[in-house]
Protein backbone atom coordinates (compact mmCIF):
# COMPACT_ATOMS: atom_id res chain seq x y z
CA UNK A 1 0.00 0.00 0.00
CA UNK A 2 2.75 2.41 0.95
CA UNK A 3 4.69 1.80 -2.24
CA UNK A 4 6.25 5.02 -3.52
CA UNK A 5 8.67 5.46 -6.39
CA UNK A 6 11.29 8.12 -7.23
CA UNK A 7 10.59 10.23 -10.32
CA UNK A 8 12.27 13.19 -12.02
CA UNK A 9 10.18 16.33 -12.53
CA UNK A 10 10.31 17.38 -16.22
CA UNK A 11 7.73 20.18 -16.13
CA UNK A 12 5.18 21.80 -13.82
CA UNK A 13 1.78 23.28 -14.68
CA UNK A 14 -0.05 24.63 -11.64
CA UNK A 15 -0.16 21.87 -9.03
CA UNK A 16 0.45 19.11 -11.57
CA UNK A 17 3.88 17.94 -12.70
CA UNK A 18 5.04 15.68 -15.48
CA UNK A 19 7.34 13.18 -13.81
CA UNK A 20 9.59 10.63 -15.45
CA UNK A 21 9.50 7.28 -13.66
CA UNK A 22 11.58 4.49 -15.19
CA UNK A 23 11.42 6.04 -18.66
CA UNK A 24 7.65 6.60 -18.54
CA UNK A 25 6.15 10.06 -18.06
CA UNK A 26 3.31 10.30 -15.55
CA UNK A 27 1.32 13.10 -13.97
CA UNK A 28 2.03 13.74 -10.31
CA UNK A 29 0.12 16.10 -8.04
CA UNK A 30 2.41 18.48 -6.11
CA UNK A 31 -0.13 19.69 -3.50
CA UNK A 32 1.66 17.76 -0.75
CA UNK A 33 5.10 18.80 -1.93
CA UNK A 34 4.79 22.45 -3.06
CA UNK A 35 8.54 23.10 -2.74
CA UNK A 36 9.37 20.73 -5.65
CA UNK A 37 11.01 22.28 -8.74
CA UNK A 38 11.75 21.12 -12.27
CA UNK A 39 14.85 18.91 -12.12
CA UNK A 40 14.10 17.64 -8.61
CA UNK A 41 13.54 13.99 -7.85
CA UNK A 42 10.32 13.45 -5.92
CA UNK A 43 8.95 10.33 -4.32
CA UNK A 44 5.52 9.57 -5.80
CA UNK A 45 2.74 7.68 -4.02
CA UNK A 46 -0.61 7.03 -5.76
CA UNK A 47 -0.15 9.99 -8.08
CA UNK A 48 0.97 12.47 -5.42
CA UNK A 49 4.55 13.59 -4.75
CA UNK A 50 5.08 13.19 -0.99
CA UNK A 51 8.61 14.58 -0.67
CA UNK A 52 11.65 15.69 -2.63
CA UNK A 53 14.72 13.44 -2.47
CA UNK A 54 17.89 14.97 -1.08
CA UNK A 55 20.76 14.33 -3.49
CA UNK A 56 23.45 15.37 -1.02
CA UNK A 57 22.14 12.94 1.61
CA UNK A 58 21.96 10.15 -0.99
CA UNK A 59 25.58 10.79 -2.04
CA UNK A 60 26.82 10.81 1.55
CA UNK A 61 24.99 7.55 2.27
CA UNK A 62 26.57 5.87 -0.78
CA UNK A 63 30.03 7.20 0.24
CA UNK A 64 29.51 5.66 3.67
CA UNK A 65 28.62 2.32 2.02
CA UNK A 66 31.80 2.59 -0.11
CA UNK A 67 33.91 3.09 3.02
CA UNK A 68 32.23 0.10 4.71
CA UNK A 69 32.83 -2.05 1.60
CA UNK A 70 36.51 -1.03 1.52
CA UNK A 71 36.99 -2.09 5.15
CA UNK A 72 35.34 -5.44 4.40
CA UNK A 73 37.56 -6.01 1.34
CA UNK A 74 40.73 -5.15 3.27
CA UNK A 75 39.78 -7.60 6.00
CA UNK A 76 39.40 -10.37 3.43
CA UNK B 1 21.62 9.52 -9.40
CA UNK B 2 18.46 7.49 -10.08
CA UNK B 3 17.74 6.79 -6.39
CA UNK B 4 17.17 3.11 -7.14
CA UNK B 5 19.90 1.03 -8.85
CA UNK B 6 22.64 2.69 -6.73
CA UNK B 7 21.00 1.22 -3.65
CA UNK B 8 20.97 -2.32 -5.09
CA UNK B 9 24.75 -2.66 -5.59
CA UNK B 10 26.00 -6.16 -4.85
CA UNK B 11 29.52 -5.13 -3.76
CA UNK B 12 28.22 -2.51 -1.33
CA UNK B 13 25.69 -5.03 0.01
CA UNK B 14 28.53 -7.48 0.76
CA UNK B 15 30.33 -4.77 2.70
CA UNK B 16 27.28 -4.07 4.85
CA UNK B 17 26.63 -7.79 5.41
CA UNK B 18 30.26 -8.27 6.52
CA UNK B 19 29.91 -5.35 8.95
CA UNK B 20 26.71 -6.82 10.41
CA UNK B 21 28.36 -10.25 10.77
CA UNK B 22 31.32 -8.66 12.52
CA UNK B 23 29.33 -6.65 15.03
CA UNK B 24 26.34 -8.90 15.80
CA UNK B 25 26.90 -10.96 18.99
CA UNK B 26 23.51 -10.95 20.72
CA UNK B 27 20.64 -12.95 19.21
CA UNK B 28 18.02 -10.37 18.21
CA UNK B 29 14.50 -10.23 16.81
CA UNK B 30 13.70 -7.18 14.70
CA UNK B 31 10.18 -6.45 13.46
CA UNK B 32 9.55 -4.73 10.15
CA UNK B 33 6.28 -2.86 10.70
CA UNK B 34 5.64 -2.32 7.02
CA UNK B 35 4.38 -4.88 4.51
CA UNK B 36 6.49 -3.28 1.76
CA UNK B 37 9.56 -4.05 3.89
CA UNK B 38 8.44 -7.68 4.22
CA UNK B 39 8.21 -7.86 0.43
CA UNK B 40 11.64 -6.24 -0.06
CA UNK B 41 13.25 -8.55 2.54
CA UNK B 42 11.93 -11.62 0.72
CA UNK B 43 12.47 -10.31 -2.82
CA UNK B 44 16.13 -9.52 -2.20
CA UNK B 45 16.78 -12.63 -0.09
CA UNK B 46 17.84 -10.57 2.91
CA UNK B 47 16.87 -13.18 5.51
CA UNK B 48 19.28 -15.60 3.86
CA UNK B 49 22.29 -13.25 4.00
CA UNK B 50 21.87 -12.08 7.59
CA UNK B 51 23.83 -13.88 10.32
CA UNK B 52 21.97 -16.45 12.42
CA UNK B 53 21.88 -14.01 15.32
CA UNK B 54 19.46 -11.73 13.43
CA UNK B 55 15.82 -12.71 12.94
CA UNK B 56 13.29 -10.49 11.16
CA UNK B 57 9.59 -10.68 11.87
CA UNK B 58 6.68 -9.26 9.85
CA UNK B 59 4.44 -6.73 11.56
CA UNK B 60 0.92 -5.39 11.12
CA UNK B 61 1.80 -2.71 8.53
CA UNK B 62 -0.44 -3.84 5.70
CA UNK B 63 -3.59 -1.67 5.55
CA UNK B 64 -5.57 -4.18 3.53
CA UNK B 65 -4.64 -7.03 5.88
CA UNK B 66 -5.63 -5.18 9.06
CA UNK B 67 -9.01 -4.01 7.76
CA UNK B 68 -11.68 -5.75 9.86
CA UNK B 69 -14.48 -7.76 8.27
CA UNK B 70 -17.07 -5.33 9.65
CA UNK B 71 -15.51 -2.58 7.49
CA UNK B 72 -15.21 -4.81 4.43
CA UNK B 73 -18.87 -5.78 4.83
CA UNK B 74 -19.84 -2.09 4.96
CA UNK B 75 -17.99 -1.35 1.71
CA UNK B 76 -19.60 -4.35 0.04
CA UNK B 77 -23.08 -3.26 1.22
CA UNK B 78 -22.37 0.26 -0.05
CA UNK B 79 -21.26 -0.99 -3.45
CA UNK B 80 -24.57 -2.84 -3.78
CA UNK B 81 -26.62 0.34 -3.41
CA UNK B 82 -28.01 1.27 -6.85
CA UNK B 83 -26.53 4.41 -8.35
CA UNK B 84 -23.29 4.08 -6.37
CA UNK B 85 -19.91 3.83 -8.09
CA UNK B 86 -17.42 2.36 -5.63
CA UNK B 87 -13.81 3.30 -6.40
CA UNK B 88 -10.95 1.48 -4.74
CA UNK B 89 -7.26 0.63 -4.90
CA UNK B 90 -6.93 -2.76 -6.62
CA UNK B 91 -6.04 -5.34 -3.98
CA UNK B 92 -9.05 -4.49 -1.82
CA UNK B 93 -11.46 -5.97 -4.37
CA UNK B 94 -10.36 -9.54 -3.76
CA UNK B 95 -10.38 -9.46 0.04
CA UNK B 96 -13.13 -11.69 1.36
CA UNK B 97 -15.50 -10.05 3.82
CA UNK B 98 -17.83 -12.13 5.97
CA UNK B 99 -19.79 -13.53 3.03
CA UNK B 100 -18.50 -12.10 -0.26
CA UNK B 101 -16.00 -9.67 -1.78
CA UNK B 102 -16.17 -6.44 -3.77
CA UNK B 103 -14.95 -8.40 -6.78
CA UNK B 104 -17.84 -10.86 -6.46
CA UNK B 105 -20.48 -8.13 -6.16
CA UNK B 106 -18.94 -6.42 -9.18
CA UNK B 107 -19.46 -9.66 -11.12
CA UNK B 108 -23.09 -9.51 -9.97
CA UNK B 109 -23.46 -6.06 -11.50
CA UNK B 110 -22.30 -3.55 -8.89
CA UNK B 111 -20.24 -0.68 -10.32
CA UNK B 112 -16.86 -1.14 -8.63
CA UNK B 113 -13.87 0.52 -10.28
CA UNK B 114 -10.15 0.19 -9.61
CA UNK B 115 -8.26 3.45 -9.32
CA UNK B 116 -4.56 4.29 -9.14
CA UNK B 117 -4.97 7.64 -7.42
CA UNK B 118 -7.58 9.56 -5.40
CA UNK B 119 -7.55 12.01 -8.35
CA UNK B 120 -9.12 9.27 -10.51
CA UNK B 121 -12.13 9.10 -8.17
CA UNK B 122 -12.62 12.87 -8.47
CA UNK B 123 -12.60 12.59 -12.24
CA UNK B 124 -15.13 9.73 -12.18
CA UNK B 125 -17.37 11.89 -9.96
CA UNK B 126 -17.09 14.87 -12.31
CA UNK B 127 -17.84 12.64 -15.32
CA UNK B 128 -20.87 10.96 -13.65
CA UNK B 129 -22.95 13.74 -12.05
CA UNK B 130 -26.04 11.50 -11.76
CA UNK B 131 -24.16 8.85 -9.73
CA UNK B 132 -22.78 8.84 -6.19
CA UNK B 133 -19.05 8.15 -6.29
CA UNK B 134 -17.53 6.64 -3.14
CA UNK B 135 -13.78 6.51 -2.63
CA UNK B 136 -12.59 3.73 -0.36
CA UNK B 137 -10.15 5.60 1.84
CA UNK B 138 -7.66 2.97 2.93
CA UNK B 139 -4.08 3.32 4.05
CA UNK B 140 -1.71 4.54 6.69
CA UNK B 141 -0.10 7.95 7.01
CA UNK B 142 1.47 7.71 3.53
CA UNK B 143 -1.88 7.54 1.75
CA UNK B 144 -4.15 9.60 4.01
CA UNK B 145 -2.79 13.01 2.87
CA UNK B 146 -3.66 12.15 -0.75
CA UNK B 147 -7.25 11.41 0.30
CA UNK B 148 -7.36 14.61 2.36
CA UNK B 149 -6.12 16.55 -0.68
CA UNK B 150 -8.85 14.94 -2.81
CA UNK B 151 -11.57 15.89 -0.28
CA UNK B 152 -10.33 19.48 -0.21
CA UNK B 153 -10.30 19.54 -4.00
CA UNK B 154 -13.86 18.15 -4.10
CA UNK B 155 -14.91 20.96 -1.77
CA UNK B 156 -13.17 23.54 -3.93
CA UNK B 157 -14.85 22.15 -7.06
CA UNK B 158 -18.22 21.97 -5.20
CA UNK B 159 -18.64 18.28 -6.06
CA UNK B 160 -21.87 17.00 -4.48
CA UNK B 161 -21.65 13.37 -5.60
CA UNK B 162 -18.29 12.44 -4.06
CA UNK B 163 -17.67 10.87 -0.66
CA UNK B 164 -15.05 8.86 1.21
CA UNK B 165 -15.51 5.73 3.31
CA UNK B 166 -12.60 6.22 5.72
CA UNK B 167 -10.67 3.17 6.86
CA UNK B 168 -7.55 5.24 7.45
CA UNK B 169 -5.35 4.06 10.27
CA UNK B 170 -2.40 5.35 12.25
CA UNK B 171 0.77 3.27 12.60
CA UNK B 172 2.24 4.37 15.97
CA UNK B 173 -0.88 3.47 18.05
CA UNK B 174 -0.89 -0.01 16.48
CA UNK B 175 2.77 -0.48 17.33
CA UNK B 176 2.05 0.69 20.88
CA UNK B 177 -0.87 -1.74 21.23
CA UNK B 178 1.31 -4.57 19.96
CA UNK B 179 4.08 -3.79 22.46
CA UNK B 180 1.59 -3.32 25.33
CA UNK B 181 0.02 -6.70 24.60
CA UNK B 182 3.31 -8.37 25.54
CA UNK B 183 2.74 -10.96 22.78
CA UNK B 184 6.10 -10.37 21.14
CA UNK B 185 9.44 -9.34 22.60
CA UNK B 186 11.34 -7.16 20.13
CA UNK B 187 14.97 -6.04 20.14
CA UNK B 188 14.52 -3.48 17.40
CA UNK B 189 12.00 -1.92 15.08
CA UNK B 190 12.50 -1.42 11.34
CA UNK B 191 10.30 1.68 11.01
CA UNK B 192 8.27 2.28 7.84
CA UNK B 193 10.04 4.60 5.40
CA UNK B 194 7.13 6.11 3.53
CA UNK B 195 4.88 6.51 6.57
CA UNK B 196 7.84 8.32 8.14
CA UNK B 197 8.21 10.67 5.14
CA UNK B 198 4.86 12.08 6.30
CA UNK B 199 5.06 11.67 10.10
CA UNK B 200 8.78 12.25 10.43
CA UNK B 201 11.03 9.94 12.43
CA UNK B 202 9.74 11.73 15.55
CA UNK B 203 6.66 9.46 15.45
CA UNK B 204 8.77 6.55 16.75
CA UNK B 205 10.61 8.36 19.55
CA UNK B 206 8.16 7.14 22.21
CA UNK B 207 9.10 3.53 21.40
CA UNK B 208 12.81 4.13 21.99
CA UNK B 209 12.11 6.26 25.08
CA UNK B 210 9.25 4.34 26.78
CA UNK B 211 10.01 0.77 25.69
CA UNK B 212 13.80 0.94 25.32
CA UNK B 213 13.61 -0.52 21.81
CA UNK B 214 16.03 0.73 19.13
CA UNK B 215 14.20 2.19 16.11
CA UNK B 216 15.61 2.83 12.64
CA UNK B 217 13.60 4.22 9.72
CA UNK B 218 14.44 2.34 6.52
CA UNK B 219 13.96 2.79 2.80
CA UNK B 220 12.93 -0.08 0.55
CA UNK B 221 16.04 -0.88 -1.48
CA UNK B 222 18.24 -3.76 -0.28
CA UNK B 223 21.07 -1.46 0.86
CA UNK B 224 18.58 0.64 2.83
CA UNK B 225 17.40 -2.44 4.73
CA UNK B 226 20.95 -3.72 5.33
CA UNK B 227 21.99 -0.29 6.62
CA UNK B 228 18.96 -0.30 8.91
CA UNK B 229 19.83 -3.75 10.29
CA UNK B 230 23.44 -2.63 10.81
CA UNK B 231 22.31 0.45 12.74
CA UNK B 232 19.91 -1.62 14.87
CA UNK B 233 22.61 -4.22 15.63
CA UNK B 234 25.03 -1.45 16.59
CA UNK B 235 22.48 0.07 18.98
CA UNK B 236 21.75 -3.34 20.54
CA UNK B 237 25.45 -4.12 21.05
CA UNK B 238 26.03 -0.69 22.60
CA UNK B 239 22.88 -1.13 24.73
CA UNK B 240 21.36 2.04 23.29
CA UNK B 241 17.78 2.76 22.24
CA UNK B 242 17.14 5.75 20.02
CA UNK B 243 15.60 6.66 16.69
CA UNK B 244 17.89 6.82 13.67
CA UNK B 245 17.20 7.24 9.96
CA UNK B 246 18.65 4.86 7.35
CA UNK B 247 16.70 6.68 4.61
CA UNK B 248 18.03 10.20 5.04
CA UNK B 249 17.53 11.07 1.37
CA UNK B 250 13.77 10.99 1.95
CA UNK B 251 12.97 11.18 5.67
CA UNK B 252 13.50 14.01 8.15
CA UNK B 253 12.68 14.18 11.85
CA UNK B 254 9.73 16.60 11.41
CA UNK B 255 8.17 14.88 8.41
CA UNK B 256 6.05 16.52 5.72
CA UNK B 257 4.34 19.35 7.61
CA UNK B 258 2.25 20.40 4.59
CA UNK B 259 0.72 16.91 4.42
CA UNK B 260 0.28 16.76 8.20
CA UNK B 261 -1.71 20.03 8.12
CA UNK B 262 -4.00 18.83 5.32
CA UNK B 263 -4.77 15.60 7.17
CA UNK B 264 -5.43 17.48 10.41
CA UNK B 265 -7.76 19.88 8.59
CA UNK B 266 -9.97 17.09 7.20
CA UNK B 267 -9.64 14.16 9.65
CA UNK B 268 -9.77 13.58 13.39
CA UNK B 269 -8.64 10.52 15.38
CA UNK B 270 -11.20 7.87 16.33
CA UNK B 271 -11.11 4.33 17.70
CA UNK B 272 -10.56 1.75 14.95
CA UNK B 273 -10.97 -1.97 14.72
CA UNK B 274 -7.91 -3.88 13.46
CA UNK B 275 -8.00 -7.46 12.26
CA UNK B 276 -6.37 -9.57 14.95
CA UNK B 277 -5.80 -6.67 17.32
CA UNK B 278 -9.32 -5.60 18.25
CA UNK B 279 -10.30 -1.98 18.75
CA UNK B 280 -7.36 0.35 19.38
CA UNK B 281 -8.13 3.83 20.77
CA UNK B 282 -7.29 6.83 18.57
CA UNK B 283 -5.80 4.57 15.89
CA UNK B 284 -8.21 5.47 13.10
CA UNK B 285 -9.17 8.64 11.28
CA UNK B 286 -12.70 9.86 10.49
CA UNK B 287 -13.81 12.97 8.65
CA UNK B 288 -14.29 16.04 10.83
CA UNK B 289 -17.92 17.26 11.14
CA UNK B 290 -17.10 20.22 8.84
CA UNK B 291 -16.52 17.70 6.05
CA UNK B 292 -19.51 15.43 6.80
CA UNK B 293 -20.93 16.13 3.32
CA UNK B 294 -18.03 14.01 2.02
CA UNK B 295 -18.38 11.28 4.65
CA UNK B 296 -19.96 8.14 3.14
CA UNK B 297 -20.92 6.92 6.64
CA UNK B 298 -23.03 10.08 7.07
CA UNK B 299 -24.53 10.09 3.58
CA UNK B 300 -25.56 6.46 3.28
CA UNK B 301 -27.56 4.27 5.60
CA UNK B 302 -25.37 1.18 5.58
CA UNK B 303 -26.42 -2.05 7.26
CA UNK B 304 -23.93 -4.83 6.53
CA UNK B 305 -25.56 -7.34 8.91
CA UNK B 306 -23.66 -9.63 11.27
CA UNK B 307 -19.99 -10.34 10.59
CA UNK B 308 -18.18 -13.63 10.80
CA UNK B 309 -14.55 -14.76 10.59
CA UNK B 310 -13.30 -17.60 8.35
CA UNK B 311 -12.76 -20.83 10.31
CA UNK B 312 -9.14 -21.83 10.84
CA UNK B 313 -7.64 -18.59 9.49
CA UNK B 314 -4.87 -17.16 11.71
CA UNK B 315 -4.32 -13.83 9.91
CA UNK B 316 -4.81 -12.04 13.23
CA UNK B 317 -1.91 -13.89 14.86
CA UNK B 318 0.28 -13.43 11.80
CA UNK B 319 -0.38 -9.67 11.89
CA UNK B 320 0.67 -9.53 15.55
CA UNK B 321 3.88 -11.38 14.78
CA UNK B 322 2.84 -14.18 17.15
CA UNK B 323 2.66 -16.76 14.37
CA UNK B 324 4.12 -17.00 10.87
CA UNK B 325 2.07 -18.05 7.84
CA UNK B 326 3.76 -21.46 8.09
CA UNK B 327 1.93 -22.05 11.39
CA UNK B 328 -1.44 -21.79 9.64
CA UNK B 329 -3.13 -25.11 8.77
CA UNK B 330 -4.77 -23.48 5.74
CA UNK B 331 -1.57 -21.96 4.26
CA UNK B 332 -0.75 -23.25 0.80
CA UNK B 333 -3.49 -25.87 1.02
CA UNK B 334 -6.98 -24.34 1.19
CA UNK B 335 -5.63 -20.79 1.22
CA UNK B 336 -3.47 -19.63 -1.68
CA UNK B 337 -3.41 -16.52 -3.90
CA UNK B 338 -6.02 -17.97 -6.27
CA UNK B 339 -8.39 -18.76 -3.42
CA UNK B 340 -7.48 -16.53 -0.48
CA UNK B 341 -9.25 -17.31 2.78
CA UNK B 342 -7.70 -14.47 4.75
CA UNK B 343 -6.69 -10.93 3.87
CA UNK B 344 -2.95 -11.62 4.35
CA UNK B 345 -3.06 -13.95 1.32
CA UNK B 346 -4.71 -11.29 -0.87
CA UNK B 347 -2.67 -8.17 -0.47
CA UNK B 348 0.54 -8.08 -2.49
CA UNK B 349 2.13 -6.97 0.79
CA UNK B 350 0.43 -9.52 3.00
CA UNK B 351 2.76 -11.85 4.90
CA UNK B 352 1.00 -14.98 3.64
CA UNK B 353 1.11 -13.84 0.01
CA UNK B 354 4.77 -12.89 0.34
CA UNK B 355 5.70 -16.22 1.99
CA UNK B 356 3.79 -18.05 -0.74
CA UNK B 357 5.32 -16.06 -3.61
CA UNK B 358 8.92 -16.17 -2.44
CA UNK B 359 8.97 -19.74 -1.17
CA UNK B 360 8.92 -18.86 2.51
CA UNK B 361 7.09 -22.16 2.85
CA UNK B 362 10.40 -23.93 2.29
CA UNK B 363 12.21 -22.12 5.08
Amino acid sequence: MCVAIPGLIKSIDGSLAQVEIGGITQTANLQLCPQAKVGDYVIVHTGYAINTLDQQEAKETLELFEAIARVAQEEN
Amino acid sequence: MKYASEFRDNRLARGLIAKIERSSRTPVKFMEFCGSHTVAIFRYGIRQVLPETVTTLSGPGCPICVTANVDLDKAIALARIPNVIMTSFGDVLRVPGSYTSLQAVRAEGADVRVIYSAMDALKIAADNPAKQVVLLGIGFETTTPTIAAAILQAKQESLTNFSVLSWHKLSPPAMKALLDSGDVALDGLICPGHVSIITGSQAWEFIARDYGIPCVVAGFEPLDILQCVDMLVTQVEKKEARVEIAYSRGVQREGNTVAQKLVDMVFEPCPAQWRGMGTIPASGLKLRPEYSMFDAEEIFDIDPGPTREPAGCICGEVLRGVSTPLDCPLFGKVCHPENPVGACMVSSEGSCFTYYLYGGKNE
